[in-house]
C-alpha cells in the first residue's frame, strides 16, 4: 500500500502533448479511476505510473520516493491489462509464478503466494489449465491473481473489463470492489465505462484531451460536475444541455432564460456575468417534468422508450439535433407527436458559462 | 501454421451417427471435392508419380545411360550384392557412405547456424529502428539470387589465387599466404556450409519474424512490468511461443539441405570431402552411365529424406502435444 503523487507530469510523442500538467494525488488504499473517451491520455497516464513510458517533465513520487527514472520493476507496482497478457504456453500456476521465480524468492514462498493468491480468487481449480482453456472471466481473474501475487504496492488495471461480455463485467466489477475491500491496496483503474468508474472509484479522475478536467468522489461528479464535459461524460442517460440567456443577477442567485423554457430563477452565483450573457443550461434526464403543453409551443415527442421499469422520452430540441431525453418511472402517459412544455426542477438545474465552466451554486443551497 | 495463441480448443472427433453421414448435399460436396482435388493429382502424379516409380524401376536394372532401352532386371545388385568373396552395391561403397555422412553433417550444422542467426536477425529486424522496412528487404538479397549464382559469386570470391577474401585477410594479417577455401579438404566443407547459412539464414528470418510479429506485446508488457529479465523472458516466453514456426523453418531446410547439390557441385565439383548424396547419385548417372546403380543411389536418398522428415514430424507432434496441452 503507497500514496502517489502527480506533480505537473507531462508527457509527449514527437509532436503529440499527451498529457499535459497533471497535478494528482492519490491516498494509500485509494481506488481512484481514471476515466475519459478514448483517445484523452487516461492509459498513457497508467503507464507513465507504471514505467512503460518515459515522463517528459513532471515529478512521480511512490510512497515518499521519486520513481522519474526507475524502472517498472522497483516501482513496486503490478498491472492488470486489457488484454489479459497471460502467457499462452504456461499453466494459470506457471503464469502466476513467473513473476515471482525471478526475485529469489524461496520456492516454498512462490508457492504460498501462488497458492494464497489463488484462494482469494478462487483459481484453485484451475491452476494447472493453460490460458485458452478458460473463459474470459477466468482469464480476468488470473490476470489479476499474476499481478497480486507479488504483493505491489500499487496495483494499475488498464480497462480490465473491456473485453468481456455485459454480465460478466458487472460480475467481475464487484469483484474487483470485494477484493479491494479486502486487500486494502490502492488501485489505479482505467476505464472509458462511465459506469464502471462510478461504481468501483472512491475518487474519479476525469481526463479529457490530456488534461485533468474534475478529480472528486462520484457523488462530487454527479451532483456538481465543474465542467459541461464532466456533466456530460458523468451520467447516463446523458445530460441535457440547453441553449440559455442570462437575465440578471442577485444576491438569491439569477434568472436565465433557456430556448423553450419559461423564465427560471436559479440557485446560481452569476455575479461575474453581465445579464445577457450566452449560457448552458444542464439538466439530467430524470430532473426534468412534462406537462402537456397547447398548440404549437413546447417540444414534440419523437420517440418514447420503454425499458421496463423505466421510460425514456425523446423530444425534439428547439436549437441544434441532439435529442432532449426525459427519464422517468414506467409506466410513462407520453406518447410519440404529443406536445409537452419542460418543468425543470431549479435545485438540480446546471449552469455553464461560455468556456463551459460550471457556475458554483450560493452556498446555502449547495449542500441540497 | 498456427500459433498456440490463436489456436482454438480441438473440436473433438466423435464419429457422426449413420444418418447425418450421405445427405445429398454432403455427397454433392465431397464430389466437388474431388474436381477440384483431380487436376493436383493428375499432376502430381505425372511429375512426382511417375518420375518416382521410374527411378525405383531402374534400380533394380542394369540401365545405362548410353543404352537404355535394352534392360535387364538385376534385382537387388545394384543396392547390394555378394560375388566372389567382396560385397558391392551402392550399400557396399564407402564413397557413398562419406556421402551420407557428408550429407548429414552438412544438414545439421548448416540447419543449425541457420536457425541461430535466423533467430537473431529475426530479433533485430523486429525491433523498431529508421529505415526496418528498408533493412527487411535488402536482409532478404540472399534468398532472392538463385543458388547457382550466389555459389558462383562465393567461388570467385574464395578464389585460392584471386578471391577477394584470402586478399582482406591477408590485408589484415588474419592469415599469411592464401587458403584454397574450395579445394583444400580441410576447409571445404565449411566454405560449403558457410555459403548455405549465407544463403538460407534470410529465410529463417523470415518465418521467425512473421512468427514473431504475431507475439502478444501485452506479454512484453507484463514481463517488464514484472521485471523479468529479457534474457529470461526470450527463453521462457519468446522461444517457446515461436517453437512452431521454427519447426517449420528447420523442416523446410532440412529437406532442402538433405538433397543439396547445387552449392556443393558449384563450389567443389565432386570432390570427396565434400560430396553429398545428391552429387554421389548424379556422378553415378551422369559420368558413370550408370543409371540403374545411380538410381538405386537416388531411391536410397529418397528414403532417407523420406525417414527423416516422417521422424521429425513424429517428434515435433509429440513435442507440441506435450508444450501444448
Amino acid at each position: 500500500m503507497a500514496s502517489v503523487t502527480l506533480d505537473r507530469i507531462n508527457k509527449v510523442f514527437g509532436n503529440t502533448h499527451i498529457i499535459k500538467d497533471v497535478d494528482l494525488a492519490i491516498g494509500a488504499g485509494e481506488f481512484v479511476v481514471f476515466v475519459g473517451p478514448s483517445g484523452c491520455g487516461k492509459s498513457t497516464l497508467l503507464r507513465l505510473i507504471a514505467g512503460l513510458e518515459s515522463i517528459s517533465d513532471g515529478e512521480l513520487t511512490i510512497g515518499d520516493q521519486v520513481v522519474n527514472e526507475l524502472p517498472p520493476r522497483e516501482r513496486g507496482v503490478g498491472m492488470v491489462f486489457q488484454s489479459y497478457a497471460l502467457y499462452p504456453h504456461m499453466t494459470v500456476y506457471e503464469n502466476m509464478a513467473f513473476g515471482l521465480k525471478l526475485a529469489k524468492t524461496a520456492k516454498e514462498t512462490v508457492h504460498e503466494r501462488v497458492m494464497s493468491t489463488a484462494r482469494i480468487l478462487q483459481l484453485g481449480e484451475l491452476l494447472e489449465r493453460k490460458p485458452k482453456a478458460l473463459s474470459g472471466g477466468q482469464r480476468q481473474r488470473v490476470a489479476m491473481g499474476r499481478a497480486m501475487a507479488r504483493e505491489p504496492r500499487i496495483l494499475l488495471f488498464d480497462e480490465p473489463l473491456s473485453n468481456l461480455d455485459a454480465s460478466l463485467r458487472v460480475q467481475m466489477r464487484n469483484e474487483i470492489a470485494r477484493l479491494h475491500k479486502r486487500l486494502g491496496s490502492t488501485m489505479i483503474y482505467v476505464t472509458h465505462d462511465q459506469v464502471e468508474a462510478m461504481t468501483l472509484a472512491d475518487k474519479i479522475v476525469v481526463l479529457n484531451g490530456g488534461r485533468v478536467e474534475q478529480v472528486g468522489t462520484p457523488q462530487e461528479l454527479y451532483q456538481r460536475p465543474a465542467t459541461r464535459f464532466v456533466a456530460g461524460f458523468i451520467g447516463s442517460p446523458t445530460m441535457n444541455f440547453l441553449p440559455a440567456r442570462l437575465l440578471g443577477a442577485d444576491a438569491e442567485g439569477c434568472r436565465v432564460d433557456a430556448a423553450g423554457l419559461a423564465e427560471l430563477a436559479l440557485p446560481q452565483d452569476a455575479s461575474g456575468h453581465a445579464q445577457g450573457d450566452g449560457l448552458t443550461l444542464g439538466i439530467r434526464p430524470e430532473h426534468l417534468r412534462l406537462t402537456a403543453a397547447q398548440g404549437s409551443e413546447g417540444f414534440e415527442i419523437v420517440n418514447v422508450e420503454y425499458l421496463g421499469n423505466e421510460v425514456y422520452v425523446y423530444l425534439e430540441p428547439k436549437q441544434g439535433d441532439t435529442l432532449l431525453i426525459q427519464r422517468s418511472e414506467a409506466p410513462s402517459p407520453w406518447s410519440i407527436g404529443q406536445r409537452v412544455a419542460l418543468d425543470p426542477d431549479p435545485e438540480h438545474v446546471h449552469l455553464f458559462d461560455a468556456d463551459d465552466r460550471a457556475l458554483p451554486a450560493k452556498a446555502a443551497r449547495a449542500a441540497a | 501454421m498456427s500459433s498456440p495463441v490463436t489456436e482454438s480448443a480441438p473440436m473433438p472427433a466423435r464419429p457422426l451417427p449413420v444418418r447425418y453421414r450421405s445427405t445429398k448435399v454432403r455427397r454433392q460436396r465431397v464430389r466437388a471435392a474431388w474436381y477440384f482435388l483431380a487436376p493436383m493429382l493428375v499432376t502430381l502424379t505425372m511429375v512426382a508419380g511417375w518420375p518416382l516409380l521410374r527411378t525405383l524401376y531402374f534400380s533394380f536394372t542394369d540401365a545405362s545411360l548410353s543404352d537404355m532401352g535394352d534392360t535387364l532386371f538385376i534385382g537387388l545388385e545394384n543396392y547390394l550384392v555378394y560375388d566372389d568373396g567382396r560385397w558391392f552395391g551402392v550399400l557396399a561403397d564407402p564413397v557413398w557412405w562419406r556421402a551420407v555422412w557428408n550429407t548429414a553433417y552438412f544438414s545439421v550444422v548448416s540447419v543449425s547456424l541457420e536457425v541461430m542467426f535466423g533467430v537473431i536477425v529475426a530479433l533485430v529486424l523486429n525491433a523498431e529502428f529508421k529505415g526496418r522496412t528498408l533493412v527487411r528487404a535488402a536482409v532478404l538479397i540472399p534468398w532472392a539470387i538463385p543458388t547457382i549464382v550466389s555459389a558462383q559469386m562465393w567461388a570467385w570470391m574464395l578464389n585460392d589465387q584471386f578471391g577477394i577474401i584470402n586478399h582482406l585477410l591477408m590485408t589484415f594479417g588474419i592469415i599469411e599466404s592464401p587458403i584454397a577455401w574450395t579445394a583444400d579438404a580441410s576447409y571445404s566443407m565449411w566454405a560449403v556450409i558457410m555459403v548455405d547459412v549465407w544463403k538460407a539464414t534470410p529465410f529463417v528470418a523470415l518465418l521467425v519474424l512473421a512468427a514473431l510479429q504475431m507475439l502478444p506485446k501485452d506479454c512484453y508488457e507484463a514481463a517488464e512490468v514484472d521485471g523479468i529479465h529479457p534474457v529470461r523472458v526470450f527463453f521462457k516466453v519468446t522461444l517457446p511461443l515461436i517453437t512452431p514456426a521454427l519447426m517449420v523453418a528447420v523442416i523446410f531446410r532440412l529437406l532442402d539441405a538433405l538433397r543439396v547439390f547445387d552449392v556443393i557441385y558449384v563450389l567443389t565439383s565432386n570432390s570427396t570431402s565434400t560430396m553429398s548424396m545428391s552429387i554421389y547419385a548424379r556422378q553415378q548417372l551422369v559420368e558413370f552411365q550408370d543409371v540403374g546403380y545411380g538410381s538405386a543411389a537416388s531411391t536410397l536418398l529418397f528414403l532417407i529424406i523420406a525417414l527423416a522428415t516422417v521422424a521429425y514430424l513424429y517428434l515435433g507432434r509429440k513435442q507440441l502435444q506435450l508444450g501444448g496441452e
